[in-house]
Parts: C-alpha cells; sequence; structure tokens
C-alpha cells in the first residue's frame, strides 16, 4: 500500500532525445540501454540539434528512428567513412558511429582501423555482443573460443575460426585516438559506467579533441539462447575475462 | 517508510525481467496470469512500501518502461 | 602549381584538368585511391584542396572513399571521388547505395584493359558497368564520356550540376588515355547554377525535423517499391531532357561510324581519310551514354547503307547502338581489346569493304 506523506518529485523519466515509441529490439537486449544512455548524455550536454548519428547494418540498423538527431544509414562496415565524409563537411557537429561487432571488426576493420588512425574527430560506439543478431545469431569476429553460434555449431574452434579479437587493445596501438574505454551494460554498476564513458567520448567532441572510442559488452538473450538475466550473467562469467572492462586511454 | 515508486508503464514492458534482477530490494515480479497487448507478463512493483527510489530498475530497463519517482524527504534528512 | 586564370588556355594534363574543374565547380571535398591511369587527379587534389580550404583524403580504399562521399554527399557537400576499373568494381555497392539514398555525387572512372587486373592501357570495357548499372537494383547514373582534355573539364562541371539537380550519381567515363592526354585548354567558368539542399542535408537538427539519408525502405511493405517508382519517373526525365552527342558529316553519308570517347576520336580520322577516298562517311558520337541519344541515332542514321561501331572493348555500346536502331539499319562492330587502340586504316578497310 503506497503511503505518500510529501509531493513527489519524477527522478528518472524517458530522456528527450529518446523518441516515445517502443523499439523493435529483443527483451533483455543491450541496445536499447545504450540507446538510452546515449540520449541521456545528448540531453545534458545540449546537443541534440547539433548530433548526426551513423547507424551500423545489424539489429541497430534502425537506430535512427530511436534517437531524435538526424539518422544517416551506412553500407555494412562503412559507418567510420560515412562519418568521416559527414564531420569533414560538418566538423562543429557531433558524429555517432553506432556499431555492432560484425560492422566494427569485420567487413568494415579498415574503416575502422583507419578513421582510428586519422585521428577523426567522432566518437565510435562499439557495441559487442559476441555474435550477429540480426541475421540469425552467426558467429562474429568477438565470438568466445567453444561457443556455439549457427556458424560456429560445434562450438568456435580457434585452429579453424581463429580467436576473438580485443577492439580496443588493437586500437590502442595507433597513435591518435584520445580516448578508449570498454564497459558493459548487464548491471545497474556497469550501466552507470558505461554512461560516464559515453559522456567523456561525446565530450571529446564537443571541445574538438580527437577520436573517441567506447566498447559497450552486451546482452543478446536470443542469439545465445538464454533468459535475458542469465544473459547478464555471461557477460559477467565468460565475456568480462576475455573483454576486460576499463579505461585503456583518456588524453 | 517508502522513499518512492516506480511507475511501470506495462505496455511497453517486453517481460525482460532485468528490472526484477536488479531491483536491491527484490520487489518487483512479474504478473502472473495476466499480460499486455503484446501478450507478455509485465513487471510489477508488489511492494511499494519498500521502494527506496534507487532506481535501479529503470536505469536497466532497456525501453525506458520505467519512470521513477521520490517522494520528497521527511523534515530532518 | 599555380591556380589557373578562367578564360587564359593552358596546356593540361587530362586528369589534372578534372581536378582543377571540379575546384572551379565548388567541389572541395575529394576522397579517393591510387591506382593507374587516374593517379594524377588524387595528387592534384591533394595538393589543390588545401590551398582552398577543401578536404582532401587518401582513404583507406576505393570502398572506403565512396563511402566517405556518401556521408559527405549526405551533409550536403559537391563531393567527389575517382578510381580505374578494379577500383570502381569495388565502388558498386556504394554507388548504389548513393543511388537509393538520392546523394549526388561526381564518380570518375579512368577505364583501364580488363577483366580482372588487366593492364594499364586506356580501355573501354566498364560501358556495361557504368551505364548498365555494376550495382544491385534498379537505378541508373547519368554516364557522360569525353573524348578531349577540354571536355573532360567543361563535362565536369556538368557532372556536378546534373548531380545536383537530378540528386543522383553522374559517371565521368574517359578511357584512361584522356586522363593521360596533355591538351591546350580553356578552363571553363562556373556554371552558377545552385540548388537548395536545405529540405534534406544532415546539418544537425537545430530548429527543424530530423532528416534522414538512407535507402532502407522496411515498413510499410509497400515504400521500396514507392521508393523505386519516384527513381523511375526521375530516369524518365532524364532520358527525355539530358541526353547528348556530336554529330560530325552525317547529313550526305553513306555510312555512320559511332563511337564514344578514344575511339570516336580515331574515328573522326578514319572519316576524313574515307571522304578523301570518295566514301562518305559521318560520325555520331553519344556523349552522354546514359541517357543513350537513341531518337538523335535514329535519325542519324536514316537512309544510312550501314553503321558500323567502334569500340576499345568485346562489343557494348554496340548492344545499344542495335536496340536504338532495330533492324532499320545494319550494324556492324569493330572492337579492340585488352587496352590495344583502334587504328585508322582498319576502320578505313571494313568500311571500303562494305562499298566494294
Amino acid at each position: 500500500m503506497p503511503v505518500e506523506t510529501a509531493p513527489a518529485k519524477l527522478v528518472y523519466k524517458r530522456p528527450e532525445s529518446l523518441a516515445d515509441v517502443p523499439n523493435h529490439y529483443c527483451p533483455g537486449c543491450g541496445h536499447g540501454i545504450i540507446h538510452k544512455l546515449l540520449a541521456q548524455c545528448i540531453d545534458e550536454l545540449g546537443i541534440r540539434e547539433s548530433t548526426i548519428l551513423v547507424a551500423p547494418v545489424g539489429c541497430s540498423v534502425l537506430a535512427y528512428n530511436y534517437l531524435r538527431v538526424d539518422g544517416c544509414e551506412a553500407a555494412h562496415g562503412r559507418a567510420p567513412a560515412v562519418s568521416t565524409g559527414i564531420k569533414r563537411v560538418h566538423p562543429d557537429r557531433i558524429v555517432i558511429s553506432y556499431q555492432g561487432d560484425g560492422d566494427l571488426l569485420a567487413i568494415g576493420t579498415a574503416e575502422t582501423i583507419h578513421a582510428a588512425n586519422r585521428g577523426e574527430k567522432i566518437t565510435v560506439v562499439f557495441v559487442n555482443n559476441a555474435i550477429y543478431g540480426m541475421t540469425g545469431g552467426q558467429m562474429a569476429p568477438t565470438s568466445l573460443q567453444a561457443q556455439k553460434t549457427k556458424t560456429s555449431p560445434y562450438g568456435r574452434n580457434p585452429n579453424e575460426a581463429g580467436f576473438p579479437i580485443r577492439a580496443c587493445e588493437l586500437l590502442n596501438t595507433l597513435e591518435a585516438p584520445v580516448f578508449i574505454e570498454r564497459c558493459a551494460v548487464n548491471s545497474v554498476k556497469n550501466v552507470l559506467r558505461t554512461k560516464k564513458a559515453l559522456m567523456k567520448g561525446l565530450r571529446n567532441q564537443v571541445e574538438g579533441k580527437g577520436y573517441s572510442f567506447i566498447e559497450v559488452l552486451s546482452m543478446c538473450p536470443t542469439g545465445w539462447g538464454v533468459e535475458p538475466r542469465d544473459a547478464t550473467a555471461w557477460i559477467d562469467s565468460d565475456m568480462i575475462p576475455f573483454f576486460p572492462l576499463g579505461n585503456l586511454r583518456d588524453r | 517508510m517508502s522513499r518512492g515508486r516506480p511507475e511501470i508503464n506495462r505496455e511497453r514492458c517486453k517481460g525482460c525481467t532485468l528490472c526484477v534482477g536488479a531491483c536491491p530490494e527484490k520487489i518487483i515480479s512479474m504478473s502472473k496470469d495476466q499480460f499486455n497487448r503484446q501478450g507478455v507478463p509485465f513487471a510489477v512493483c508488489f511492494d511499494e512500501s519498500r521502494c527506496t527510489a534507487c532506481m535501479s530498475c529503470a536505469i536497466i530497463c532497456p525501453d525506458s518502461a520505467i519512470t521513477v519517482l521520490r517522494f520528497a524527504a521527511a523534515s530532518g534528512e | 602549381m599555380e591556380p589557373v586564370k578562367e578564360g587564359t588556355p593552358i596546356l593540361m594534363k587530362g586528369n589534372e584538368a578534372i581536378g582543377e574543374a571540379a575546384i572551379i565547380a565548388g567541389c572541395r571535398h575529394y576522397f579517393g585511391y591510387p591506382i593507374t591511369p587516374q593517379n594524377e587527379l588524387p595528387a592534384y587534389m591533394a595538393l589543390r584542396l588545401p590551398k582552398v580550404g577543401g578536404t582532401f583524403i587518401q582513404a583507406e580504399s576505393e570502398v572506403a572513399a565512396i563511402n566517405m562521399v556518401f556521408g559527405a554527399s549526405a551533409a550536403g557537400a559537391r563531393v567527389m571521388t575517382s578510381s580505374s576499373s578494379p577500383g570502381i568494381s569495388l565502388k558498386m555497392e556504394g554507388i548504389s547505395y548513393l543511388s537509393g539514398a538520392e546523394l549526388p555525387a561526381v564518380v570518375v572512372n579512368m577505364m583501364r584493359g580488363g577483366p580482372g587486373l588487366g593492364n594499364i592501357a586506356g580501355a573501354q570495357g566498364d560501358y556495361f558497368q557504368a551505364v548498365k548499372g555494376g550495382g544491385h537494383g534498379d537505378y541508373r547514373c547519368i554516364v557522360l564520356a569525353p573524348s578531349s582534355v577540354q571536355e573532360l573539364a567543361d563535362l565536369t562541371i556538368k557532372a556536378f550540376d546534373l548531380a545536383d539537380k537530378y540528386r543522383m550519381v553522374v559517371i565521368l567515363l574517359g578511357d584512361g588515355f584522356v586522363g593521360q592526354m596533355s591538351e591546350p585548354i580553356i578552363m571553363p567558368a562556373p556554371s552558377g547554377q545552385a540548388y537548395d539542399k536545405s529540405g534534406w542535408t544532415l546539418t544537425g537538427a537545430k530548429g527543424r525535423d530530423t532528416h534522414l539519408i538512407a535507402s532502407m525502405r522496411l515498413n510499410p511493405e509497400d515504400e521500396l517499391m514507392k521508393l523505386n517508382l519516384r527513381l523511375q519517373a526521375k530516369y524518365k526525365e532524364i532520358a527525355a531532357r539530358e541526353a547528348l552527342w556530336e554529330e560530325r558529316e552525317t547529313a550526305d553519308a553513306d555510312f555512320l561510324l559511332a563511337g564514344f570517347g578514344l575511339s570516336a576520336r580515331i574515328c573522326r580520322s578514319a572519316v576524313s581519310a574515307l571522304r578523301k577516298e570518295g566514301i562518305k562517311a559521318g560520325l555520331f558520337r553519344p556523349i552522354t551514354l546514359w541517357p543513350f541519344p537513341d531518337a538523335a541515332l535514329v535519325k542519324a542514321a536514316r537512309g544510312k547503307k550501314k553503321v558500323l561501331v567502334v569500340e576499345m572493348n568485346a562489343g557494348q555500346m554496340v548492344e545499344d547502338v542495335k536496340l536504338a536502331l532495330g533492324s532499320s539499319v545494319g550494324v556492324d562492330f569493330l572492337g579492340t581489346l585488352g587496352g590495344i587502340t583502334p587504328r585508322v586504316d582498319a576502320i578505313v578497310e571494313r568500311i571500303g569493304s562494305y562499298a566494294r
């Protein structure tokens, strides 16, 4: 039985920059959380009217329907190149390249490395859920050893398919990036840390500082074939030991 | 004494149960024998008197289906 | 490299003339990648663009370059990329995306011998790729085929205007030679055309609804059909209005030579040689390969005894010639392969064989 003895204050609600529409993501998918955090950051920095979002090919191909900013499609893997084109035309706008693991680390590996290497003043948000969600659950460059997927039905065998790739560490070999951090959205604590990292990555752009990269370990309950809460647990038990959380660079 | 309460939009809720796991007070559960128009059970706060307005449920919700109200503190707090 | 003053004749290499004309047209963003025989163009842009406050990027690949073009065009800029045959193959996905998203862009192809890695000689083997669509889906690009350095410069100015006017990709299709040739030209003046892009470009949603640039149309299920209907209507309008061609001595000719780019230039010499021998030949040279000037070709070929299409490929434009002319006049083909250029005497010999 609610007991209200004093006026109530709304302390958490949908951020203004997040469209008030249902999203198509699966129950428990991390994209919804990450979109919400981006929207909060955009609100708090007051940059909704100067932000341009480049969407990937993947589950979040419709990301531009959920964030109330100018939106741009990109061919699979090419978002960093598309973002480069936009940012070079409008250096004072905030360009976000939002990508999944196939987009960023398979087909888009060259674009990922070279936009980072050129130090393009963009913010790259890398959603790592160790699987290809949209196409039905195939192996991703970040799928773990022995992880079973549609195209590694016996478990990922490094002798055949190589090992998972650590994007943050890879980009950390380059001179130009100013911010590289890995976080996760599988717990409230991690979600709050992810928000801080996204804020830093966006604030760097507002201040004209350089290339920022935020990798976010995210749940894919449907692709992994588990309940959402089990998916959050798998991130702790299996993903984080291989993809350690934390900041690698903060200039 | 209740410090606040969540307001859960049952139609936006996809029944993912992340809020159930996130709530430190364990006062959220999924509806029983009730379904929203998507055909899924939805999250319900079954004991608002124990809500601390920590916002964990709203923070973890991927669908922004939860808003949180915090009651003004009693004098002295 | 000194900037070129308008109206002054100057000796210029084709590839560099494209660069200067692009800058005159207001292009301030170029993304490219080295490949022979167009390397002079990215090098020229690397020198000139910083001097005019523009952006030059040598991208990591031709794929990356066409996607940078997508972004810059979406942001509202006049933007260009260039490559040669194998690199243009890499750009095909990007060209399809640009077409579906209705983004203006200029793509320069300095064709080389193919297929595959081929060689670095000029060739004309990419007509099908440019005109029939090397990328997926129902789209068209306006294709311009220059045959001199002057025309390269003039058509570059036109390319940017057509791209902006119709919101599509315009391909400047040169056989590798025209990019390498140096000829005295007069740099064209800006056309003075301007297009208001504020209704759709990505600039940040300040004081307006958000804009979206995308080729994907998922819902409702007929959205993609509607986009395609609009594209087809646009292409129909262009076909009716934008065809360009050149005719030389066709009025009284018995035989018509048809070709584009360098092979047309060689045909011009063949026409002179034939006329000297008393054989009345003329030349029909499409300048827009799409839209193909079929109505003009039908008119020019009326009453002719034969049309000989001369190309540096295994027979590509000849198919469109046959499509346009039907059975109204016989069409023959003379092709050279692998970057070999047609010889005037071979063309004269072939026409001579009809006259006998």
